[in-house]
């Protein structure tokens, strides 16, 4: 059986936690590569059409961090 | 210039030379990407001075991951090639080519005209000090070794352990003042000012990382003297953190694990004996040898603590005319102080050289912007190996491939740095050859390299907005590099949905407005009066506007700083300074009751017995300040024999015969400060109360002079004072909160009773005269002018900041800055600091004629708004307003204000119709990285 790959997509703050992804990078933390991360001026920018089109396209997950 | 040491300066105001000597790097910081492979490849390891020595660096390293530049650096006295001569790996595996070995110390010459000296402090070193145990008992570790213990990213990624056995701590102890107010072991008189708050906050993120961690802390006085920092203390105790009032006297192993016990003594005058995993040593701060020396080739004065002296009018002054001081180095503070401090000595520095501002300033000139409008997209993907950071992971060649097929790519570049300088040029080259309308970079962040490719298109003659980037290195090959296959599946996914977005950017105009020159300071105070002069003197012309009918404030009512400086004739100086200013227009029994507008154009109306007048200006100063709580407790207004501070150094100054031929006299602290309807410190009352004590002791010293306290808060220098004060023979009285003190008006005398924490008994003191040390409040008008202005107060009704430490002096909105007693109680000055720090931030609006906004602003579509206005409320800027189509019609529009907006987008989150979006960050374009991250 072939291991379940899910599809995540996040919406990142540029100033918190699209920074934070960056110093993950700086301090080399790995993590599995299934995350798509789509940076935003604000959280608050993102909505709520967006996060239902990326569950209607297949998305497994929607992460809007901020 | 960073590893530079100031060697000589020469010269005087206007006009130093200032010689400074640079140690080698030894890495080409123009070069260096900071990748980071050669720490990985080099040998030698050494103790980690950031990580205070908890964990071992590399020879080659960067300080810390946040460290600016961010570029590596050798260590000169470890690097096994510098000091014998073989090795060099870094220099192999650098793939910039970035390793300089030959770098050599150099001496560069600069002529400024003015200085400002930020030195800083060091910890105290309790080593050596065997009562304390440091450098003995391996669980005794100073807080600045706690702080890396409890940070994330420090030696123990946050776990709080045992230093001795890696054993989680379950109960840990902070003994606060070591290191300070301390003679008799380190010759520290002084308070460090900042080690309360820093044990409650490690105290309390140590609660975080260990759930039921036992945490005591034992202390002489709380001194939480700062905004919000009495709640912050109140916090600590609700979340069970246990306090002792004594000083710890020595420390002793426990048993032969490696805990430590102590003896201590309870409130309730008990000797416990208790055991602990790990004691921490709250250290206090000093001045390091090197701020010594400094002081001394620039020939300033420094006081008996080796802290620089300053004059209580000039706080950022130094002795030397020219040469200005902030931070640590004039005595002990914390964040929030010294950031005032640090913008204040940029005020005080730039006002003898305002008239030559901008004198050596150069412009940058751009070619003519291409109109792209209307050409389909002609996209260009510049992808980067970053050495082998990305293509060491990702196969960056079958990406470039990828990249081809994508719909609207014309062209595709791969490079080893596609930052460095000469790729920049064929960047620029290839932009116009191929007649590119839209850019893509795949390689690291935005955040970093986004402003450089920018420039790179504005040189290129495009619109800098038609960017973007693919994050394949600090979000790709960083951080899966040990899955090549799917980091390169995910480098050609996000390239994909940078193109899709791309294709769809719209270059987006430059948003400058105009800067109106003028400046408008509300509050005719000390912090009202040192703003308008501090911007007058640099050429600003200032609106001065006072509520009474004369200028001064609070401060007329003050005789003298802790310091003894008197503080009238300054202020009556002050006062005349500012009337005689050409460029100062006073404004006195003038109220402002109407504001509008944004940073560089506001218009204030203010109202003179009726009568109304616009003022026109770019920035603005609220300096509203404080007033005197007027208590209704402790006999206040039935007795004669009962003062506020304020009446009562009137009183003694004129004479009056009750203090005159007084015999007792009893000072309450905290009437109307830290309790439950106001739940903050004061801040100014202890010193005032000890310096009035003193000068009562002085004039006759068979007085009895009590002060009933709950903590003793002369925080800083002022220590000094309270020492004074014992040594005459004052008596210091503790009492609690729940236990008050009560005074009785008896046909003589006042009766004041206490209960006294050493006798464990209450005592009655006949009392000639009570002295109440009340709080300070917000003055009425603050709340009022708050909304005139679309500012926050806070919870005590003081004017809020922007940020409490990084932007002291800033309101959110752009343009408006506050300064004094409106802001927090505190000492003059402090609110010449404040006042002076609010003056320099303003010159940064008011200094330029047009000010550059970002361009990511939401834009209104007027075909799909219908004026519901539901983005009016959620707007956290106030940028929105709605307006009428066209005159005379029902529709309705919104309109947004670009020099307010920010670019949040909270709007569009909020919009039912796609009827206001914001630039490059649009619903379409965020909607075509989804299709695109999800299309296979």
């Amino acid at each position: 059986m072939m291991e379940f790959e899910p599809k995540i997509l996040a919406f990142n703050c540029n100033w918190c936690s699209y920074a934070a992804a960056d110093l993950a990078g700086t301090s080399r933390m790995q993590y599995p590569a299934d995350l798509r991360i789509i940076r935003v001026m604000c959280s608050g920018m993102v909505h709520p059409d967006l996060v239902m089109e990326a569950f209607s396209r297949g998305a497994d997950g929607v992460m809007v961090m901020g | 210039m960073t590893l530079s040491e100031i060697e000589s300066v020469t010269g005087e105001q206007g006009n130093f030379t200032v010689t400074v000597r640079r140690r080698p790097r030894y890495v080409d910081p123009d070069k260096c990407i900071a990748c980071g492979e050669c720490a990985r490849k080099c040998p030698k390891k050494t103790a980690d001075e950031y990580n205070q020595g908890i964990s071992r660096r590399k020879a080659i390293y960067v300080q810390y991951p946040q460290a600016v530049p961010l570029k590596y650096q050798i260590d000169p006295a470890t690097c096994i090639k510098l000091t014998r001569g073989k090795c060099g790996a870094c220099e192999k595996i650098c793939p910039a080519g970035a390793i300089r070995f030959d770098d050599t110390e150099t001496r560069v010459t600069v002529r400024v005209g003015s200085l400002v000296l930020a030195p800083g402090f060091q910890s105290f070193d309790p080593s050596g000090i065997r009562t304390w145990g440091y450098g003995m008992l391996p669980n005794v570790v100073t807080a600045m070794e706690l702080e890396r213990y409890l940070s994330a990213s420090g030696p123990t990624e946050g776990h709080l352990v045992r230093p001795s056995d890696g054993r989680e701590v379950k109960k840990v102890a902070f003994l606060q003042c070591v290191g300070s107010r301390d003679l008799n072991k380190c010759s520290h008189g002084y308070c460090s000012s900042v080690c309360c708050m820093y044990a409650l906050k490690q105290a309390t993120m140590a609660l975080d990382h260990v759930p039921g961690l036992d945490a005591s802390i034992f202390f002489m006085d709380m001194r939480t003297a700062g905004k919000d920092f009495e709640r912050y203390y109140n916090r600590a105790r609700d979340l069970g953190i246990h306090f002792h009032r004594c000083r710890v006297h020595s420390l002793e192993p426990a048993r032969n694990d490696g805990s430590v016990y102590f003896r201590y003594i309870t409130d309730q005058g008990k000797q416990v004996k208790d055991e602990f995993d790990l004691v921490v040593l709250s250290v206090g701060l000093e001045v390091p040898e090197s701020a010594r020396d400094l002081a001394k080739s620039t020939g300033m004065a420094l006081n008996g603590d080796g802290f620089a002296a300053v004059s209580s009018f000039a706080p950022v002054a130094s002795s030397v005319p020219g040469i200005y001081l902030c931070g640590a180095f004039s005595g002990p503070k914390d964040i929030p102080h010294s950031v005032m401090e640090a913008s204040a000595a940029a005020a005080a520095a730039a006002q003898p050289l305002a008239e030559v501002r901008n004198s050596l300033a150069k412009t940058v000139t751009y070619p003519e912007e291409r109109e792209v409008c209307g050409e389909p997209p002609r996209i260009g993907v510049f992808i980067c190996h970053c050495g082998s950071n990305i293509a060491g992971v990702i196969d960056v060649k079958a990406v470039a491939e990828y990249a081809r097929g994508l719909p609207g790519v014309v062209q595709v570049e791969r490079s080893l740095f596609t930052c460095s300088q000469d790729t920049q040029e064929h960047f620029r080259e290839i932009i116009r050859e191929q007649r590119l309308n839209r850019v893509v970079v795949a390689a690291c962040t935005p955040r970093t390299h986004e402003a450089l490719f920018k420039e790179t298109l504005k040189a290129s003659g495009l619109n800098e907005y038609l960017f973007e980037m693919a994050n394949i290195r600090n979000q790709g090959s960083w951080v899966h590099a040990g899955q090549p296959a799917a980091a390169t599946a995910k480098a050609r996914d996000l390239v994909r949905m940078a193109v899709a977005k791309a294709g769809l950017l719209q270059p987006l105009p430059p948003v400058t407005v105009r800067v109106n020159p003028n400046a408008l300071v509300i509050g005719g105070g000390v912090a009202g009066l040192t703003a308008a002069l501090g911007l007058a003197e640099q050429g600003f012309p200032v609106h001065l506007v006072e509520r009474a009918c004369q200028l001064g404030g609070n401060a007329l009512h003050l005789y003298r700083t802790w310091k003894q400086e008197a503080i009238l004739p300054f202020v009556e100086k002050l006062v005349a300074r500012v009337k005689d200013h050409p460029l100062i227009t006073v404004h006195v029994k003038t109220e402002v009751v109407e504001a509008e507008g944004y940073v560089g154009n506001f218009r204030s109306t203010i109202e003179r017995s009726g009568t109304r007048t616009q003022i026109d200006h770019g920035a603005a100063v609220l300096a509203v300040g404080g007033q005197a709580h007027k208590p209704a407790e402790y006999a206040y207004g039935k007795s004669r024999q009962v003062f506020t501070a304020l009446e009562f150094d009137k009183l003694h100054l004129v004479g009056d015969e009750r203090i005159k031929h007084g015999k007792t006299f009893v000072f309450i602290q905290c009437v109307g400060s830290r309790n439950e309807e106001r739940p903050y410190c004061s801040r100014v009352c202890c010193t005032h109360s000890i310096q009035a004590a003193i000068a009562l002791k002085e004039e006759q010293p068979d007085r009895n002079v009590y002060i009933l306290y709950r903590d003793i808060r002369t925080y800083g220098l002022r220590e000094a004072l309270y020492r004074q004060a014992r040594e005459l023979g004052v008596v210091f009285i503790n009492y609690e909160l729940h236990q008050k003190p009560e005074v009785q008006p008896g046909p003589h005398q006042l009766e004041v009773t206490v209960w006294d924490h050493v006798l464990h008994r209450p005592l009655a003191i006949d009392a000639d005269v009570v002295v109440l040390a009340t709080a300070i409040v917000p003055n009425n008008d603050a709340d009022r002018l708050a909304r005139i202005y679309k500012v926050p107060v806070d919870a005590d009704g003081f004017l809020q900041e922007a940020h409490a430490k990084l932007r002291p002096v800033d309101f959110a909105s752009d343009g408006l800055f506050l300064a004094g007693l409106a802001h927090y109680p505190k000492p003059i000055e402090e609110t010449i600091t404040q006042a002076q720090a609010a003056t320099a931030r303003a010159v940064t609006v008011l200094a330029r004629r047009r000010i550059s906004l970002d361009a990511i602003k939401a834009v209104v579509d007027p075909e799909r708004c219908d004026g519901c206005a539901l983005c009016l409320d959620v707007c956290p800027y106030h940028a929105i307003s709605l307006e009428q189509v066209e005159a005379g019609s029902e529709r309705r529009r919104v309109r947004v204000n670009a020099a307010k907006c920010k670019g949040c987008g909270v709007c569009q989150a909020t919009c039912p119709k796609d009827g206001v979006s914001v630039g490059g960050f649009t619903l379409r374009q965020l909607s075509a990285q989804v299709k695109a991250a999800l299309a296979c």
